[in-house]
């Protein structure tokens, strides 16, 4: 397989005059696309599969099982930039050809396909997975084989790779500036925790407990937590009745969410009386629970699909285009759509496919077309990115009731929050 | 013993020979490592579907919840790992250096004291072997006993397997929860991670495989194997002979789940990490499909229709990523439609009466002598 990609056949004399002759005629029917395009051997020292016009990438989410509903979205978003880019050109002149694995939403699965998408197939980045199960079974493979990963989904933090692109946001840039919010436009003193029982609740709620308690002085009432998949939601909801919290701070994912609102409204807990934000709900899980279930609770969230500026109009333009106009954007969507730009600048930055040069260009990475609007990746390979509020309505869309003034630093180690 | 017996004794021994070379020597030769070590990760299932040959396929006692013993003996083996990944040097950036990094993020200051013995690999082995052997037959004990047979069982052993996922899940600062335990690195300071540290590590479990599947048969070659035969075909009468079920019982029970264990502590080291979808409900029914598709009479085949499964599973999904279930299906249902008893059953059915005629007619002049009842040696 190297010696492949490894340089450019020796050829004989006439072959060379033959070749020369040949990309003589190439340079005059295309000018433009071969001054773009520099040797394969240049852009490629590591054996990557990237040939003279084409680079192959890889896609790793779950086509099957239960995580399909929610992965969906990512996969669409990350084929339809793949798309953009090929049309405008490609990356430093190459199509991408997208090899696609299915992870079946079992971790297991995860770990042998990008394994084999490394180890076999030679892909030079990997768009792909979604829980974070999925990225820990993953993770030592790719740091391993030394692959390139554009993770989307916003997460738990405590975690920084070389190997790693974090295209969505860790804990803190989607909780800490969400609460001063609520302390500051909508008075809120207490403060009832609630999310289901993994790693990335737990983790967000233990620092929004230290944000509440240490920094804003305010009081957390209750702290609960579900089995993945809990459907009853009673007892939780007797204890919010008894506590009274100015605020309910919600992590409930999955299928567990649709119950959880659907209980809540059955109990009488509605916007007009109670406030809740919620980390975990998008445009993706309000189409499952049902818009008038949701009405008027707020999402902390970086992108909604509603957010108004040009570059937000032409992306849903185009994927509502090449998805039916039903379909829904929601924050992960938006977070998978920058993975292949972000890859193909600092490729371009880079002036190579070679893993190390790319991971070294990536910080400082700019997307200018970014439907959240503008991003820079950090240092630490995380998104500088802006964090929103938006107010459910009945018909599932969020409007934006608020928008951080500044782009939040991504902080995947908070101190004083362990 | 009789000429008839000498000779299935020594087709056996074929059978398994063949199957060794496959592995050991065929297989390594065509393959590159990143195939051979997914081939080392399906045979350690292969272990568990060898011990529901023994189970179900001899032992009568359809068990629902193998994954539970695979998934104990695959957490034993990634807790000692995990403990030697997570010295206080790589853990530094941590709260408290020197625990496992989930249990960090959960808030654990130090070590639970049920993770203490599996600092030391002597006692980690131990308990691969133990924790499941332990836990069947506890359970066994307690059905076997009262006369719980049958479908009841079969519930049962999925309701532990339910349980004990939900467990896994729920105390995820002892275990990880829904990540599993991800992550290892190096056994005893070597790297499992490396080209070499597969290849050893898939010429093991071959190894292994061969020697559990010997005495295996060995098993079914003794009184223990016949009497296990008659009890699941006419429990009452070996009942009525004097013979404890129960016990015989327990002991097949315990033993499938040994198998299991090792099986999840071998795919544990070739992996590099161990998830609690193993234990699960639906994991377990696929090792049970693994079984029925080799021949559930068969420990040869079960190996078979472990690799014949998961090869296609692989196959099917890199080929066709939005199809490959559907395929998958039409692979069980073509087995079950076609070939009830399995891939050993299409080797009983068609290949060896074809190779037995072609012995015979060079036999001919030296007819083998027919002497006494091939059935009792």
């Amino acid at each position: 397989m190297t010696s492949m990609f490894a340089g450019p056949p020796r050829m004989s004399p006439r072959r060379h005059l033959l070749c020369s002759f040949l990309s003589a005629l190439l340079l005059a029917s295309a000018p433009a696309l071969h001054a773009e395009t520099p040797a394969t051997a240049k852009v490629n020292t590591t054996g990557l599969a990237v040939a003279d016009t084409e680079v192959t990438v890889g896609q790793l989410h779950s086509a099957t099982g239960t995580m399909a509903i929610s992965e969906t979205g990512s996969i669409q978003a990350e084929q339809l930039a793949i798309d953009q880019i090929n049309a405008a050109g490609g990356v430093l002149g190459r199509k991408i050809k997208v090899i696609k694995e299915d992870g079946a939403s079992d971790w297991p699965t995860f770990a042998e396909k990008a394994k084999k998408l490394l180890v076999n197939d030679h892909v030079a980045a990997v768009f792909g997975c979604w829980t974070s199960a999925s990225r820990k079974a993953v993770l030592p493979i790719f740091e391993k084989e030394n692959g390139m990963l554009y993770y989307p989904t916003f997460y738990e933090g405590l975690e920084q790779s070389k190997n790693v692109v974090y295209t969505g946001q860790e804990a803190t840039q989607q909780i800490l500036w969400s609460l001063d919010w609520a302390k500051k436009e909508k008075k809120a003193k207490s403060f009832f925790l609630v999310g289901s029982d993994y790693i990335w609740p737990r983790t967000s709620m233990k620092i929004a407990r230290k944000h509440i308690e240490n920094f804003q002085k305010g009081k957390v009432v209750g702290e609960e937590y579900y089995p993945l998949g809990n459907t009853n939601f009673n007892s939780l909801i007797n204890k919010i009745k008894i506590a009274k919290p100015d605020v309910i701070f919600a992590a409930v994912v999955g299928g567990s969410n649709v119950a959880f609102y659907k209980q809540l409204k059955a109990a009488g807990i509605t916007a007009d009386k109670q406030m809740l934000l919620t980390l975990s709900v998008t445009e993706d899980e309000a189409l499952g629970i049902g818009g008038e279930n949701l009405a008027g609770f707020f999402s902390s969230m970086k992108y909604f699909e509603s957010l108004d500026n040009d570059n937000n109009k032409k992306f849903v333009t185009a994927f509502k285009a090449k998805y039916g106009p039903k379909s829904v954007i929601g924050d992960v969507t938006q977070a998978a759509y920058l993975g292949p730009w972000i890859w193909k600048a600092a490729v371009e930055k880079a002036g190579s496919f070679d893993v190390d040069k790319v991971a070294a260009a990536t910080p400082g990475i700019e997307v200018k077309i970014a439907p959240e609007g503008y991003v820079k990746v950090h240092q630490n390979h995380h998104l500088w990115s802006r964090a929103r509020i938006g107010m459910a309505q009945a018909d599932g869309q969020f409007k934006v009731v608020a928008e951080s003034p500044e782009l939040i630093e991504p902080n995947p180690f908070p101190k004083g929050y362990q | 013993m009789n000429a008839c017996f000498e000779r299935a004794f020594a087709s056996r021994h074929t059978a398994l020979i063949l199957l060794m070379v496959l592995l050991a020597v065929v297989l390594p030769a065509s393959l590159d490592i990143f195939r051979l070590n997914l081939v080392g990760k399906y045979l350690s299932y292969a272990f568990v579907a060898v011990g529901l040959v023994m189970l179900w396929g001899y032992g009568g006692i359809l068990s629902l919840g193998q994954g539970v013993y695979f998934g104990l003996g695959g957490y034993c083996m990634a807790m000692f790992l995990k403990l030697e990944a997570s010295d206080p040097v790589s853990t530094r950036i941590q709260s408290t250096p020197g625990i496992p990094d989930f249990m960090d993020w959960n808030q654990l200051t130090e070590l639970p004291l049920l993770w203490k013995p599996f600092r030391h690999l002597p006692l980690a082995m131990l308990a691969v072997i133990l924790v499941p052997a332990l836990l069947a037959f506890v359970l066994g004990v307690a059905m076997f006993k009262r006369r719980v047979s049958g479908v009841y069982f079969a519930i049962m052993t999925q309701a532990v397997a339910l349980i004990l996922s939900v467990l896994i899940i729920g105390q995820q600062g002892y275990t990880g929860g829904v990540n599993g335990i991800t992550d290892l690195k190096t056994l005893l300071g070597w790297d499992i991670r490396s080209d070499s540290a597969h290849y050893i590590l898939y010429f093991t479990t071959v190894l292994l495989l061969g020697l559990v599947i010997h005495a295996c048969q060995w098993v079914q070659q003794s009184k223990l194997g016949t009497l296990l035969l008659a009890m699941r075909d006419k429990e009452d009468r070996v009942r009525f002979s004097g013979y404890d079920v129960a016990s015989f019982r327990t002991f097949v029970f315990c033993l499938a789940a040994i198998l299991a264990a090792l099986g999840g502590a071998m795919f544990t080291l070739q992996v590099g990490f161990m998830s609690p979808s193993f234990v699960g409900i639906v994991p377990s029914i696929e090792l049970v499909i693994f079984t029925a598709v080799g021949g559930r009479m068969s420990l040869v085949g079960a190996v078979y229709g472990t690799l014949l499964v998961n090869l296609g599973k692989t196959y099917f999904s890199e080929s066709f990523p939005d199809l490959w279930l559907f395929l998958m299906a039409a692979l069980f249902i073509g087995v079950v439609m076609a070939f009830p008893d399995g891939l050993a059953g299409i080797y009983a059915t068609s290949v060896r009466p074809w190779l037995l005629r072609r012995r015979t007619a060079a036999l001919v002049a030296a007819p083998v002598p027919q002497d006494g009842n091939p059935a009792s040696p």
